[in-house]
Order: structure tokens, then sequence, then C-alpha cells
């Protein structure tokens, strides 16, 4: 049943980069690649679904243990990437798929989650510092990780008190996606978002189950900051918020499946989804808010006493590799934060707009801030809203 | 004799140390974290400060809509369970054939072998655009939207709470002496007197112990309107799933949780009053 190549010896990282290389610069055939690296083979697909199946031999990076938790955001993974580390370290990769960082937070905080690795958003990481959550990383143990190579500003809340608790992952924008076969104005800002759906487009819009961005671009009709914690812009923006809950069609994160049926035509949306909804549905525009909205790196970060830390870090080395890293962007639409990652992008992809956005657009954007992830007023607010 | 008596009191103690300490673990002492949570005060970060304060509980209006979602949804979904379950139940214990009694039987309880959130699931693209509306449509009919409603609530509710009120029904028909539906009809009783006055009271006991099975499990219900009313259509469960993992208000979540199994207690005492006497004879499930 498990059928080997010729010599295949158990694959090492670095063959397996050199012929991943090979193979993006059309050195060698798919057909070799797959072959020479075991990718190929019809048990790679069958033992990723049934793990018992595994033959367990030593592999190229052994000592790693059998499995990784990885607690990260939805749709925002290349799969085969993740069974290429499964292939390169036996270790099995268990996904758990979040909504919203206070969600990651929640279980944390409340101990006991087993994860190893997860992906949190830059403006939560000086908090899990604070409840001393999470540990600073041992970057000898990801040489793959390049700080030259990627930009400041993405990188910069990893870093708390001077330690490195988390190393980036890729960055991106909140803005809203417009179905343009229904909706026929030009959308350009939040205020047309929120007056449009209350009128026109009554009953196809979807906002986030998430405070800081549903909040934030109710908070952006008024103009106010995307993290505000006033209580009178607040106010204002609540009173935005359940003025248009009548006119919604849903608050739920999980709003691809609806756009791509043609139920809601509109939807406040992270680059990502953005990318793999026009992708599909080219009638499916991403827009970002002249006023502003959310600018965002994710991060990679292991919480304190992880079970399968050695597995934890040799994930995310392997993630930090361009080659991994910019094959994940190719898949997800998220862009990478390291420039060595975005070299290897078709210029198609490092010229969409949805990507990398305008400068001047971008210049209106903020990072969010930390105090809006316990401010208790904002999820107040968020609950107030979906319960109204 | 004495030591006889004393080896079958520890017997019995034995027996009954794992009921007592999973009760104990479990039920009793968690429900008094939460009402000692309950008066407390949410940490600056999320979580729970102990101190004592009414606070949380006078903040209870704040979710009234969510307390009245679930005290409308959770009766009608219950009532509309009882008329959707009890003719399969009737049909199941007195019409069908014993030879397929077993496969019907067995095709009720199939769902249940699929994980209650795929299915559930399931109906988001059966409700969604281009499911049932979509046919609607090509039928000639006006479009409608079903999903995120709560019609899509209600009719998710009836879809996964329908076996546990068909159950109790059919055990009580099942037991049913049919000899007394014939002594009915030979005393010239119209079949539809019959059903009221000899069917209807004596399945009564099934009828009680599955809307009570149906409603408690509705009041702390979360899965269904999450999916199936994407935020639109909020319960009680809602809220206390944001308060607990998304705002990390602790004490005020406890305080939601502490007064939602007072409004059971109180519905539940009160259900059982009106129905005593008629729920006396065994009712098999409770």
């Amino acid at each position: 049943m498990t059928k080997k190549f010729p010599n295949s010896e158990p694959i090492t990282a670095r063959k397996f980069m050199d012929e991943l290389r090979r193979y993006e610069k059309g050195s060698v055939t798919r057909r070799h690649f797959l072959g020479v690296t075991g990718l190929g083979t019809a048990t790679a697909v069958m033992v990723g679904a049934m793990p018992w199946l595994k033959p367990r031999t030593a592999y190229a990076l052994g000592g790693l243990g059998d499995r990784l938790i990885f607690s990260t955001w939805p749709n925002y993974h290349d799969p085969k990437n993740l069974e290429r580390f499964t292939e390169l370290t036996g270790v099995d990769v268990l996904v758990n798929v979040f909504g919203s960082n206070e969600e990651m937070l929640a279980k944390l905080q409340a101990g006991g989650a087993g994860w190893d690795v997860f992906v949190p958003t830059n403006y939560t990481i000086s908090t899990y510092v604070e409840l001393d959550i999470i540990e600073p990383l041992d970057l000898s143990k990801i040489p793959n990780f390049d700080p030259a190579m990627n930009e400041t500003r993405f990188t910069r809340e990893g870093t708390v008190n001077g330690k490195i608790y988390a190393v980036p992952k890729n960055w991106g924008t909140t803005g809203y996606a417009v179905n343009t076969a229904h909706v026929k104005h030009d959308m350009t800002t939040w205020k047309q978002f929120w007056d449009l759906t209350m009128t026109d487009y009554s009953g196809r819009t979807i906002v986030h189950d998430y405070q800081l961005t549903t909040i934030g671009n109710a908070l952006k009709y008024f103009g106010y900051s995307f993290n505000s914690i006033d209580p009178k812009e607040l106010g204002d923006a609540e009173e935005l918020l359940i003025r248009s809950k009548p006119h919604l069609f849903a608050i739920t994160s999980d709003y691809q499946p609806p756009m791509r049926s043609g139920d809601a035509w509109l939807t406040v949306c992270w680059t990502g989804d953005g990318v793999q909804l026009h992708r599909d549905i080219p009638s499916i525009i991403y827009v970002l808010g002249k006023e502003g909205g959310e600018l965002w790196s994710d991060f990679y970060a292991i919480p304190k006493n992880a079970p399968h830390r050695d597995a934890a870090y040799a994930f995310i080395n392997f993630m930090q590799d361009p080659y991994i890293n910019a094959r994940e962007a190719l898949v997800h639409g998220y862009p990478p934060t390291d420039s060595r990652a975005n070299a290897l992008l078709p210029d198609s992809i490092l010229n969409d707009p949805t990507l990398y956005p305008a400068a001047e657009l971008m210049d209106a954007l903020e990072f969010g801030a930390a105090v809006t992830l316990t401010d208790p007023l904002r999820a107040e607010i968020l609950a107030r809203f979906k319960s109204a | 004799m004495k030591e006889a008596n004393r080896s079958g009191n520890l017997v019995t103690m034995l027996l009954l140390m794992p009921t007592s300490l999973w009760f104990l673990f479990l039920l009793i002492l968690p429900l008094a974290v939460v009402f000692v949570f309950s008066f407390g005060e949410r940490a600056p970060a999320g979580g729970y400060t102990p101190s004592f304060t009414l606070a949380q509980y006078a903040n209870l209006p704040a979710r009234f809509t969510a307390f009245k979602n679930t005290m409308t949804l959770a009766p009608l979904g219950t009532v509309a369970c009882l008329f959707v379950a009890y003719p399969l139940a009737y049909f199941l214990a007195i019409k069908a054939s014993p030879r397929f009694k077993m496969l019907l039987l067995v095709l009720v309880i199939l769902p249940f072998w699929t994980s209650f959130l795929i299915r559930t699931y399931a109906w988001m693209f059966i409700l969604g655009g281009r499911g049932v509306p979509a046919l609607i449509e090509w039928l000639g009919f006006e479009p409608v939207r079903l999903i995120y409603t709560r019609g899509a609530v209600l009719l998710g509710i009836i879809y996964g709470y329908l076996p546990l009120m068909v159950f109790p029904i059919f055990v009580s028909l099942e037991k049913l002496d049919k000899r007394l539906l014939e002594a009915s009809d030979d005393l010239g009783a119209s079949p539809a007197r019959t059903f009221l006055q000899v069917t209807l009271p004596l399945s009564a006991p099934g009828v009680i112990t599955g809307c009570m099975l149906v409603f408690i499990l509705l009041m702390g219900e979360f899965l269904i309107p999450a999916i199936l009313g994407g935020g639109m259509v909020f319960f009680v469960g809602n809220a206390l799933v944001d308060l607990f993992l998304q705002s990390r208000n602790w004490p005020f979540g406890s305080a939601v949780a502490v007064s939602l199994v007072f409004v059971m207690l109180v519905t539940v005492t009160l259900y059982l009053r009106l129905t005593r006497g008629k729920g006396q004879r065994d009712t098999s499930l409770l």
C-alpha cells in the first residue's frame, strides 16, 4: 500500500526546499517534484486523512512528537503547506479556527487551552504579555525569520519590553466587499456603506460578529477614530448600529457563504476574503472606505506551557520560509510581511489593489489599539447591538 | 444479620458514590461558583475579581431581548415539536406494522449518527439563497428570504429536537392497551372521540415528559440561533456565550446564568403543578 519512489530516503528539509525552488524556477517538472518529495504518492493524501496509517519511521526532523495544536483564523492557510509540514516532520497539525481575538484571549485566560501555536493580531500581544500567558520567543530556533526583511510597522507590536514575543505572519486591511452585480452605486466610503445598508440595499448587508471592526467602522461613519473609547463617540456608533440592525442580513464573521450564494451583497471584509471572493466571483470587489478603517498584522506566538514546544518552533520556522510563506499568500490572499516572500509573488498579485492598496487609502488606516481589546464599554455595546 | 445489613449499607454507599461525586463536582460546585461570581466584578482585562455587588443583577435589563426571545421561542418550539411529533409517534406506535416499526424507529434515530453542528450547518445551505428560495422562485413565486430569520431558527429547533419529543410519546402510546380503543369503538364513540377521550389522556405522561425534555434544553439553546439566526436572533444562550467568550465579563455572565436557572425552575415548577395528576402514571423516560 505504501508505494515507495525509487531511492526514497526520507527527504530532508533542505532537500525539500531545494527541490521546491527548482520546481518554482521551472528546472524540474511537477511530476519530478511530487515524486522526489513524496508529495505525489497517494499515501500522502491518505495518511493525511487517516493518521494512524502513517508508518512510524524516522523523520528528517525527528523528535518533535506527533502533533501540534494550532489556533488560527478561517481561510488563512494553504492546506498543502500543512500537509508538507506533516510530511517533513511527522507532526500532525490539528487546527482550531476562531472568529475573534476576544475568543482566543478568553480561551487562554481561562487556562488549559493546550495550544502550541496561535495567531494573535497586533493590538492584542501587549495584553497577552501583561497577563503572562505567552512566552518570549527563542529566535535561534526560528532561523528563517529575518527581522530586517519585515517592515517595522508590521513587526513592532510583536516586541514588548524589548523582548520578541511574536513573529509576523501576514498583514491586511479591513474594508468591505461589494457585489457589483447588484450594488449599482460607486462605493468608496463607510458613510455610503451604512447609509445604503439602511436604504437601497436593506436586508443585504453583513457586519462582523467582532467588536473591533463592527464598532470601529460604525465610528468611521462619523469620522471618529477607529479605536475610540470615548463614551460620547461610542454612543453615536451604538445608535447607528442599533438603527441599522433591522436592515442587516446577518451579524457574522462567516460571511463568505452568504456572499457566494448571492443572499448578501455588502459585507465588512478582510483583505484575504476579498481576494478569495473576487477570485471566484469577479463581480465581488473589495473597497477601502476613504475615511479609513483598520490596518493590521497577524503574528505567530507560543502560549506558556505549550505542550509541544519543539514542534511549535519547527512549525513557526517552517511557515517563515519565504517559499512556504509565498505559497500561503497565493492561496489565502493576504500579503506577507516578509519582503523575501513578496519577491516570490507574481506581478498580478503585487499589483492587486486589494492586497496592496494605494498610498492615500493606506494613510487613512489605523492599527487597532490595545485598549479596545479590554475596554468593557466596547464589549458591552456589541452585545447590546446583537441583543437589540 | 446486623453484619449483613451493615455490609449492605456499605455496598449501597459505594454504588451511590460515583453519582454523588458526579453531582457534587460537576453540578453543585460549579453552580455554587457561578452563584458566587454573580456578585463579583469584571477584572480590568476581563475575567473576575471578588467583590460584593448587586450591579450585575441591576444590569439584567440590558439582556431583556435575549430573555424575551428565549421565553417566546422555547415554548413555541416545544408546542411546534409536539404537533409534528405526536402524529409521527402515533403512527409508529399504533398504525405501523411490527415489521416496519423497527426500521422506522431506526430512521428517527439515524440523524443522531451525524454531528448536530454539521446537520444544522447543512440547513444553512438548504435555507440559503441557492436552496429552497431558489426553488420557490423557479416555481414562479415571489422570492423569499428564509435564512437568518426567526422562522429559520424555529425550523432548526423542530428539526433538532423532534426525536426527543417522539420517543416519550411513542413509549406511552406503545404501552397503551389497544383493547381500550376497541372498547371505545364498540361503545359507539367516533374515532375523534376515542382519540380525545382515550388515546390522548393515556399518552399524557409521554407528552408531559417530551415537552419537559424539549423545553428545558431549548431554554439553554445557542447553536441553532447562532447558525440559522446569523446573529439576528439572539437567545439567552447566545448572550452567555458572548459574555464568557467575547466580553469576558464573567460576573455579569454568571448573573445571567443564575437568572436563567431561576426562570427555568419557576417555569418547570408551574408546569408540573398544572399537569399534576395527568402524568402520575409511569412515564418511562423521566
